[in-house]
């Protein structure tokens, strides 16, 4: 199987010597260890964040659009959206190993992979913190690095204990309404059983949506009826809608609580509902956030977590426009100052 | 156009006319068969391809290729370029057919509902397919959605057909009529069906909207081509007949045209051919309603060359279109129907443009 794709890269790269090449490199996995000549394409941006979480970055070949963090990913070549992936696309960047999720289609494309030699794995991937845990431990076997995705889960339980702690510890449950902007008159907004709400959940605060499952369109009655206290919206969506002052001025919005005090959190939609390594962490900055807001202070803290793992410490000092906002976060927790 | 315009057309090109006009359109399309066979994410050389499909046809030929390559050409390209080129002539010639029928240069193949109806339940599927899918079995899965598109499809024509019959004949007004109110119909559910949707579902109904020839697997193209061979050979047969229909209705009926039967053939081939290529690829758009206009701008409005000559140029078009597809972005893809219309509709504007310029079509 390694040879396959071994044979596949010296085609695709450099099709004047492909004989010579796929001669050569057809030898090279047999006499190397099949882990350092993992290929690995990665779909799901939770997947991929994992990967390179687990230390296992360099040996990712491509991944899909929604990989986006570490900003590393972006870099990778991208086979499309993960529901459309298409099997050459695929197989051109000779894989020997692709990570999937529930989520990945279409089946035929899906098919056609698994009859290629690569091997093809599922990651259950959803929308709770079990579900990270399993992620992790799932990539992590596959990986064959399950002390390294052990000291992951670890580090997620123990973020979200602390944020839990941070819940418990304030005596506010604010209304929290999560808007998905996809530009003007685009907005959905999350109900029940949606990551977003399961986020909210565990940061203590109320969905201020509860009288539907999944995903609704934004509409000015249901807005004003929900009555959130603070509104969370994905960073990108808050662009596409404006900023801060083009989502208060959506229909029904301004009649709300959230409105007149101002308060909006926006939060990396990967960061804040992947559900995935970092999980932990953004609920312990949802936590912070929801709460502080309740009680009028202004954001206290930026720059890198003290408690954060090493990986994710070293990558935000690189910081990009798809680190975790926390920027965003704090900048408009002080715009909330009365 | 005029009876007398139609005879002059005719009369002096007659049959080596039309064959040279086929004969060129085959050899367009068998050019994009090899681009298509050639081209992809995964180089290839065209050496590489002759040798490879020679030597799986057990022919003595040494091939140097990687397993890998090998694969890629018999498994993915192979059975893509098959149906691309079925599916492509299928859309042509059913737009040819019903543009005849309907004596209307407008009409789409989507227009006797077997889109809208396709899409309906393909949507119906994608959205609600998630909740039930667990119950079904493993084969049922990967071929439930085109299945249920084929049945969609085809069920939305019938309605479509039994809707503007009355005491066994069919009313062209009547087909219209009931097609744009089946349309709205089937447009109308789907568009229920994307208001509980999620997000990451109507994108994917989206993206179906939007066509793909991903869908291509051995067995799922060894289950349609039948089919489409079947109204791709059969369609040429109402030639005769579309012609005297040109002049009219009740004209061609007193020619000795068996109306009914020849409304009911045209419409039922057309549904089998589009029907039973949107549940493989999704809604492809526009080479249905344009391939046909592109090959009597070329040739004249005889329906002996039309019909023959818009499939071949129809599954000429899609493969390139296909090419394009899955090259531009590689490697990810670009929805096929996004450039069915971007490569075809300005190479019309242009046949139109030097046509006014030459003179009246």
């Amino acid at each position: 199987m390694a040879t396959v794709a071994a044979g596949v890269a010296s085609g695709g790269a450099w099709p004047a010597r492909a004989g010579v090449l796929s001669v050569l490199l057809l030898l090279v996995p047999l006499a190397t260890p099949a882990r350092a000549a993992e290929r690995i394409v990665s779909v799901g941006g939770t997947v991929t964040e994992i990967v390179y979480a687990l230390g296992a970055g360099d040996a990712l070949v491509g991944a899909d659009t929604s990989s986006v963090y570490p900003p590393e990913a972006e870099k990778l070549p991208k086979v499309g959206y993960q529901r459309t992936l298409s099997a050459e696309g695929v197989l051109s960047l000779s894989p020997t190993l692709i990570l999937i999720t529930p989520e990945s289609g279409p089946p035929a494309a899906i098919e056609q992979l698994r009859g290629t030699g690569a091997r093809v794995v599922p990651i259950p991937t959803g929308t709770d913190v079990e579900a990270a845990r399993a992620a992790i431990r799932a990539v992590a076997t596959t990986l064959d690095r399950q002390a390294r995705g052990e000291d992951l889960v670890k580090a997620l339980e123990a973020d979200v204990e602390q944020a839990r702690a941070l819940a418990a510890a304030s005596s506010s449950h604010p209304r929290v309404l999560f808007v998905y902007a996809r530009g003007a008159g685009m907005a959905m907004v999350s109900g029940k059983g949606t990551a977003a709400d399961e986020m909210i959940r565990l940061a203590g605060a109320v969905n201020a949506v509860n009288d539907y499952e999944g995903f609704r369109p934004l509409t000015a009655e249901g807005v004003v009826a929900a009555a959130p206290d603070v509104v969370l919206v994905p960073s990108r969506g808050l662009d596409s809608l404006g900023g801060k002052a083009g989502l208060l001025a959506q229909p029904g919005m301004s009649l709300t609580p959230a409105a007149r005090a101002e308060r909006v959190v926006a939060m990396d939609d990967l960061y804040l509902l992947g559900f995935g390594p970092r999980t932990g962490q953004a609920l312990a900055d949802l936590a912070r956030a929801l709460h502080q807001q309740q009680r009028g202070d202004i954001g206290v803290d930026s720059g890198v977590r003290r408690d954060a793992p090493l990986w994710f410490a070293a990558i935000q000092s690189g910081a990009s426009r798809r680190t975790p906002d926390r920027s965003k976060a704090v900048a408009t927790n002080a715009g909330a100052a009365r | 156009m005029s009876a007398a315009a139609l005879a002059s057309r005719w009369q002096p090109g007659g049959l080596s006319q039309r064959a040279t006009l086929l004969a060129a359109l085959a050899v367009l399309l068998a050019l994009a068969c090899l681009l298509s066979l050639g081209a992809g994410s995964v180089a290839i050389p065209p050496g590489g391809v002759l040798a490879i499909l020679l030597s799986s046809a057990g022919l003595p030929v040494a091939s140097e290729a990687a397993p890998a390559q090998v694969g890629v050409l018999l498994a993915i390209r192979l059975p893509r370029t098959v149906l691309g080129a079925l599916a492509g002539a299928g859309l042509g010639v059913s737009g040819a057919l019903l543009q005849g029928l309907f004596r209307n240069p407008l009409v789409d193949p989507g227009l006797i509902g077997v889109s809208s109806g396709a899409a309906l339940a393909a949507a119906a599927v994608l959205v609600l397919g998630d909740a039930a899918a667990g119950a079904l079995p493993e084969a049922l899965r990967l071929f439930g959605l085109p299945l249920a598109a084929f049945a969609g499809g085809l069920a939305a024509v019938a309605m479509v057909h039994r809707l503007a019959s009355v005491g066994g004949r069919t009313s062209i007004a009547g087909l219209l009529l009931s097609g744009i109110a089946v349309n709205s119909l089937a447009g109308a559910a789907t568009g229920l069906l994307l208001f509980v949707a999620s997000d990451a579902q109507v994108r994917s109904v989206t993206f179906w909207n939007l066509g793909s020839l991903g869908g291509a697997t051995w067995p799922a193209v060894a289950v349609v081509a039948p089919l489409l061979l079947f109204a791709l050979l059969a369609a040429p047969r109402l030639a005769r007949a579309l012609n005297l229909f040109l002049l009219g209705e009740a004209e061609a009926g007193h020619l000795g045209v068996e109306v009914e039967r020849l409304k009911r053939r045209g419409i039922a081939l057309a549904a089998l051919a589009v029907g039973a290529s949107v549940a493989l690829t999704g809604v492809i758009g526009f080479v249905g309603l344009v391939v046909p206009h592109l090959v009597r701008l070329i040739g004249g409005p005889d329906h002996r060359a039309v019909l023959p000559g818009a499939a071949l140029l129809g599954a000429a078009l899609l493969l390139v279109a296909d090419v394009v597809a899955r090259t531009a972005a590689a490697p990810a893809e670009i929805p096929i129907g996004v450039i069915t219309a971007l490569l075809g509709a300005p190479f019309l504007l242009w046949l139109l443009r030097r046509r006014t310029f030459w003179g009246p079509v």
